[in-house]
């Protein structure tokens, strides 16, 4: 077996995944020549999402796969080209009598503008083949129809859009079909979106099965999906969704996807039937009727799942980062990730998805909605943005009545109901005293202890503990052994039972998840607790996991001895404890979800592995933190902590600028800017405030210095660093989103020495038992401590991947009390590698609007890749045309160039190489002269402000390939500098806004590399 | 469910003494019944008008039932034959352009009694163990009737099932320029067969259970179909002479569910009772002519034993996905099949309904 993908993040990358296993760009040179290579019987095209999907196509279109004699599995080119070409699709459709919503494909704006005239206002636009629905959108108007038209073709990578009716409003149902190649195939589970049709179903609150159809209506829907998946001839997986008229029995078929896609993710967490699995087993040949389900050991694949519970999928939005995104949700998907909620009732799924998403509530409840007047909360009741079922909640404790807001929103009146019900318990919570039987009905409404009290402002009478049910697939009919369970407030546990029943005598431990995918917080520490799992199981103990992504392989019902799909909160942890009664638990691999619990997991006795929860906060608290470096005697930049604005302008003052400003206690650099003036800390203070000023506000100085990051294992006598990172940014860019290259190459032997030391004093220091990872930043040629984390990081994956240290297996065995001499590691840095590794940061902002591009200290990557080369040209090639850079050249070529005065001096070079391999430099007034005077010859470009052909008509034009632009101000999208990065989104033009990235790129533009010359490197033989 | 529906208590007794304490939904009083589960996610409407579960207390695995209100429209028949209904959490404020009121009030129209607000997962399971097991809904204190309660558990068994679920009289349905003429003997039949009969463009002809043989030769139909139905098939020895009787004209025949068991015993098969029973929209059943595998509707207790066949008469067609028991049967010398499982059924897939196809084309007409 061998596997290509270009995430170093995910599990799918890791060695005992496949055979040969290559990190390298996902493009049709590099999987053409792989294939040469290692000369495979067939290629499986419906596992790996989109990209996947596409290149297959494209390999199967260009007769390569013929060629060389290599079978397509999963799909028919033929089944791929009727679902995914909207003209085929339409008539496929056509022809077996299913409805479509009026459409056109068109490849021109003119004739969208023609089409849209014939079915009126208002359409949607959808480019073929985007991801997620890229560049799409709804137009009221002709204007509005122009310019997301346009926009989509030039995105659609053969340009080619589908004009459509848009019938907003209608309920979005959704159906996972599984077939096989006999023609077999069954429906895994139903999905109902509480958003009607108009978000994307990505975006939407999604619930499974579907609630609001009569059984003529679910069969109707059911058939269509059958049909059609048998019509397409779909060997494996497919989503069907459909849009159903809530007054009748229309209905149309809105888009079929014939792969495993994210919704059938969702649909195997929500009932427990391996889709993936089964899919896989269909495409190599097995049908349904012979595979067992796994989870019942006792019926087959072709059982469709019945569940005894319900199930919500609540999306993760990344605004909380990106405060001047446009919060509007429509056809292009824009959450970074989700969460999932198993309860028996639609309520308390509602308040467990609340409470996982992390957005500091427990309850449908927005501190800053509630000092809204009556006339702002209706007002905003029709915005359709992230936070609209907190208004709607919102607008329902303020008497507002279900059909108001369902004449409105067109959300399901009994979803409005529900919400309903919730707000009125709260009431009632508020009113009188906390008898027993209300503390039980908002028990069963899904309510934490915490809340119940905070709402009532009494304690509680009693102290209930969760039971657990078990996800079965069959709803109890069959006796099912599926260690797979979730909370609720009830009569029997069955977890408990399963226990006793099945009880081993090994030691338990609980290892606790990172919850939803986020900027700073991604697959990366998945990867990490799905490896501590297998260790623990291969150390012979039992290993349960807690957690609430159904995206991730930890919550894979097989991948622990027991998984518990509940929010990562204390008190829906502290249930777990109350049932499991482990020897131990875990928190270091998931993220700050889990280092979060800590404190509390140890106040109720639990025995916490690893690195003590005093180490933990040693390291978190500032002022513990600065008292251990004076005594380690390692230097960190000047800071001070304050409160308000004026103190922070003092502070200010003091340090003198530029400074970095974050609050305590951060994720991710949530919230951090660098503040260059009084002015950006003004607007700062003015944002974080906003948010309510919980926690200080710390301010340190700011070294623009390099960046050198190290993760190291530590026993308590030995550590062991596995690898020094270095980063291509200079400080100031967060970790996150800096090009990072392994080894550190630049560094001198006085330096690195020193961070080796650096790193030991920390880890002995804070007692680390585990993993820690440490930043540091080298300015003036001393090193400096940033930040500690005794925990383990974004960066392990990729580091383990590369140097050959398994390092959460490593870590985990060390947390168990096997010392690293045990484990045949010696203190000090691990040998490295031969191989160079470069991981690039990869962004969405395409699908973020008026998000400024910049990068800065506060992390806005959603993602990564890893080039692997011997040489770190080559490296930094692969990974950035992973990346999605384009190095092939037009014959003319442009870069425009417009930076901020103190980067003035340092762009000349930059420029210079550009100018060498024969690009035209454009540039704005300011930067114009300074080339020119320096002698590089640059062209004047009008600023975006300014009247006349300007620097965005100039991007529009597309003369310019490559953007430098660096801003001294913040990220107000009126700016002029982020009006220029965000067209360069628009336009898809490279766009750079680090000096240190430009110089990068240059360099490689120069040395003409081709992906055709390199090596591909299979990462099994590192 | 509302906050403010201050229901009473009700409770839940099995033959071994367990007891659940839930509220009281639907009317009021005691009903004994045996305990059934289905794990149907939709259809409760067609679940409570079918007459298979005569004599039955319905527990839904599906624990919010009612979402959608309930419609006449969608019913199997003008009545509720269960004894009792039992979910975890029912809805109030129904939502669907077709409701025309919520469950609770349908429930009480139809004087089904019904509990709320138990552990239906944990009362499922102890079905599952234990195999269907009589039980009693009351609205009456259960600790003080226990001893008397219990001793009618004990000696409840279903009688006179399908005398209670068929027509009292004949009922004719005609059409003009109809196709067929099909006679259907209704043993608990469901309004969605006739539907499907009459959308195929037949004249239907439905007969009492226990109508003479004669009586239905006399009408010259194409065809007759043996409905589905509730109940114990060694009570219907009846219907089982009819259908012999008819058998020796070689009338084109077609068997769902009881219909299908009580064929096989005219046929000499023997029936046995399933531990718990198939309940729900989910059963997987294996064609072994075609090698396809169907989802299906399944309502049934009792099952044919596959050795007891007389495998020069009749064939197995189609076994049950997951247990193996016995699902179709084909007759070697007659025009006839039948079916375990429920063929059409709007409640889940529809994708067995050719096999009405199939029966008509065994009429020898068209």
């Amino acid at each position: 077996m061998v596997l290509v993908n270009s995430n170093p993040a995910t599990i799918m990358t890791d060695k005992v995944m496949a055979d040969k296993i290559y990190i390298e760009p996902l493009n049709l040179d590099v999987v053409k020549k792989i294939i040469k290579s290692e000369k495979p019987d067939s290629v499986l095209s419906t596992l790996g999402g989109q990209t996947g999907l596409t290149l297959s196509m494209q390999l199967d279109e260009c007769g390569f796969l013929a060629e060389n004699s290599v079978k397509l599995l999963g799909a028919e080119p033929e089944t791929i080209h009727k679902a995914e070409d909207r003209q085929a699709f339409k008539d496929t459709m056509e022809k077996i009598g299913e409805p479509c919503i009026p459409s056109k494909v068109v490849v021109t704006v003119e004739d969208a503008v023609l089409f849209a005239r014939v079915i009126e206002y208002p359409v949607i636009i959808r480019p073929a083949f985007t991801l997620g629905g890229t560049g799409g959108g709804i137009a009221y108007n002709e204007e509005e129809l122009r310019d997301i038209a346009k926009n989509g073709l030039r995105l659609s990578p053969i340009t080619q859009i589908l004009v459509e009716k848009c019938i907003s409003g209608w309920k979005e149902i959704e159906f996972e079909v599984i077939r096989d190649r006999i023609g077999n195939v069954i429906t895994v589970c139903s999905m109902e979106n509480l958003d009607p049709v108009g978000v994307h179903t990505g975006d939407s609150i999604v619930i499974a099965p579907a609630v609001t159809l009569t059984a003529k209506e679910y069969g109707m829907l059911r058939n269509a999906a059958l049909n059609i998946v048998s019509e397409l001839g779909v060997e494996g997986g497919c989503n069907c969704q459909f849009a159903l008229h809530p007054d009748s029995f229309e209905y149309a078929v809105i888009e079929v996807n014939p792969r495993v896609s994210r919704s059938s993710a969702l649909a195997s967490k929500a009932t427990g039937y391996p889709i993936a699995k089964v899919a896989t087993r269909i495409a190599i040949g097995y049908t349904l009727d012979e595979i067992i389900n796994a989870v019942t050991g006792t019926t087959y694949a072709c059982n469709e799942p019945s569940v005894d519970y319900c199930v919500i999928k609540f999306p993760k939005w990344a605004f909380d980062k990106f405060v001047y995104a446009k919060r509007t949700l429509g056809t292009q998907m824009m959450a970074t990730g989700e969460v999932m909620s198993i309860g028996t009732s639609f309520e308390q799924a509602m308040m467990k998805a609340v409470r996982s998403i992390e957005l500091g509530t427990d309850n449908i409840f927005l501190k800053k909605l509630a000092c809204l007047s009556d006339i702002e909360i209706k007002a905003r009741i029709g915005n359709v943005d992230d936070e609209r079922i907190f208004v709607i909640t919102e607008a329902i404790r303020r008497g507002i009545d279900i059909e108001t807001i369902h004449e409105i929103t067109m959300i399901d009146r009994w979803f409005l109901s529900k919400l309903k019900n919730l707000a009125d318990l709260e009431n009632l919570l508020s009113q009188g005293t906390l008898t027993e039987e209300k503390y039980n009905t908002a028990k069963k409404y899904g309510y934490l202890d915490s809340t119940i009290e905070r709402i009532s402002g009494q304690k509680c009478p009693e102290k209930r503990y969760a039971v657990y049910k078990m996800v079965d697939t069959c709803a109890g009919e069959f006796n099912a052994g599926t260690p797979y369970f979730y909370s609720t407030f009830d009569e029997e546990n069955e977890a408990a039972q399963f226990l006793e029943k099945t009880g081993t005598g090994r030691k338990k431990i609980v290892v606790f998840g990172s919850g939803p995918i986020r900027i700073g917080q991604g697959i990366e520490f998945d990867y990490c607790s799905v490896h501590c799992v297998w260790t623990l199981k291969e150390l012979g103990y039992e290993a349960v996991i807690c957690n609430n992504n159904p995206e991730t392989v930890s919550t894979d019902f097989d991948t622990g001895d027991r998984l518990y799909f509940d929010p990562l909160t204390k008190e829906d942890a502290e249930s777990i404890l109350n049932t499991e009664k482990p020897d131990g638990v875990v928190v270091q691999f998931g993220g700050q979800t889990a280092i979060k619990l800590t404190r509390h997991l140890a106040q109720l006795g639990a025995n916490i592995l690893g690195t003590s929860p005093d180490s933990i906060d040693a390291a978190e608290d500032r002022e513990r933190f600065d008292e251990l470096l004076t005594k380690c005697g390692i230097p960190r930049p000047e800071g001070m902590t304050v409160m308000n604005e004026t103190e922070a302008l003092a502070a200010a003052a003091k340090l003198s600028y530029p400074v970095l400003m974050r609050p305590s206690y951060v994720l991710g650099g949530q919230n951090m800017i660098i503040a260059h003036s009084d002015e950006d800390i003004i607007e700062y203070m003015e944002i974080i405030t906003r948010q309510t000023l919980e926690n200080p506000v710390l301010i340190d100085k700011y070294m623009m210095g390099k960046e050198v990051e190290v993760d190291a294992i530590c026993d308590g006598t030995d550590y062991v660093i596995p690898g020094i990172m270095e980063h291509i940014e200079r400080a100031g860019v967060h970790s996150g989103d800096s090009i990072s290259v392994y080894p550190a190459l630049t560094l001198t032997k006085r330096i690195r020495q020193t961070i080796i030391e650096y790193t030991k004093r920390l880890a002995m220091e804070l007692k680390v038992i585990g993993l820690v990872n440490i930043q540091y930043v080298v300015y003036n040629d001393e090193v400096y401590v940033i930040e500690v984390n005794p925990r383990s990081s974004r960066t392990v994956p990729y580091i383990s991947k590369v140097t050959g240290v398994p390092m959460v297996d490593v870590a985990t065995k060390v947390m168990l009390g096997h010392s690293l001499k045990e484990q045949g590691y010696e203190s000090g840095l691990y040998r490295e590698s031969d191989y160079i590794a470069v991981k690039v940061p990869v962004f969405s902002f395409e699908k973020l609007h008026d998000v400024d591009t910049a990068l800065g200290p506060e992390m806005k990557s959603t993602g990564e890749t890893l080039g692997i080369a011997k040489s770190f040209e080559d490296a930094l090639f692969k990974g950035l045309v992973s990346a999605g850079y384009k190095f092939n050249r037009k014959s003319k070529s442009g870069v425009l160039i417009t930076v901020r005065d103190t980067d003035k001096s340092e762009i000349v070079y930059v420029a210079s190489k550009f100018e060498r391999l024969g690009f035209d430099i454009y540039a704005t007034g300011g930067t114009a002269s300074y080339l020119n005077r320096n002698m590089v010859a640059a062209n004047v470009v009008k600023k975006a402000s300014e009247e006349g052909y300007n620097v965005l008509n100039l991007l529009d034009d597309g003369k310019i390939d490559y953007v430098i632009s660096t801003s001294e101000k913040g990220r107000i999208p009126a700016y002029d500098s982020v009006k220029i990065r965000r067209k360069t989104v628009e336009r898809s033009i490279c766009c750079l806004t680090s000096i240190d990235t430009a110089n990068a790129v240059a360099d490689i533009l120069s040395m003409g590399k081709s992906i055709e010359d390199m090596e591909m490197v299979d990462i099994t033989k590192i | 469910m509302s906050l403010f529906n201050h229901s009473e208590k009700a409770y839940l007794m099995l033959r071994n003494g367990r007891i659940f304490e839930g509220k009281s939904f639907g009317a009021k009083g005691t009903a004994i019944g045996e305990s059934v589960f289905t794990t149907s996610m939709v259809g409760y409407q067609e679940t409570l008008t079918d007459g298979s579960y005569f004599g039955q207390i319905i527990t839904q695995t599906f624990p919010l039932i009612g979402n959608y209100g309930v419609n006449e429209q969608d019913y199997e028949s003008g009545k509720v034959y269960a004894s009792g209904y039992v979910v975890r959490e029912w809805c109030d404020a129904p939502s669907n352009f077709r409701s025309e009121g919520n469950i609770d009030g349908f429930l009480k129209k139809h004087n089904v009694i019904g509990i709320y607000d138990i552990d239906t997962r944990c009362l499922t399971r102890i079905i599952r163990e234990h195999g269907s097991i009589n039980a009693v809904i009351t609205t009456e204190n259960v600790y003080e009737n226990k001893e008397s309660l219990l001793k009618q558990l004990n000696e409840y068994k279903i009688k006179d099932a399908v005398g209670s679920c068929t027509v009292p009289v004949k009922e004719t349905y005609t059409y003009e320029h109809a196709l067929y003429d099909i006679a259907v003997l209704d043993l608990g039949c469901r309004k969605s067969i006739l539907k499907e009969l009459i959308y195929r463009g037949c004249n239907v002809t439905v007969y009492p259970a226990f109508t003479p043989a004669e009586e239905i030769l006399a009408g010259e139909h194409d065809g007759i179909l043996y409905s589905d139905g509730p109940g114990n098939p060694d009570e219907c020895e009846k219907v089982t002479a009819v259908i012999r009787e008819l058998n020796e004209r070689k009338l084109a025949s077609f068997g769902i569910g009881l219909g299908h068991i009580l064929m096989a015993m005219a046929g000499g098969a023997m029936p046995e009772k399933l531990r718990h029973g198939h309940h729900g929209a989910n059963q997987p059943v294996l064609n072994l002519l075609t090698g396809k595998t169907y989802v299906t509707s399944q309502n049934h207790n009792y099952s044919v034993i596959p050795g007891s066949i007389d495998k020069a008469e009749m064939k197995i067609t189609h076994i049950n996905g997951n247990d193996k028991t016995a699902e179709g049967i084909s007759y070697i010398n007659l025009p006839a099949f039948s079916v375990q499982f429920i063929p059409e059924q709007s409640g889940g897939p529809q994708n067995t309904a050719l096999l009405y196809d199939e029966f008509l084309s065994l009429t020898g007409k068209r």
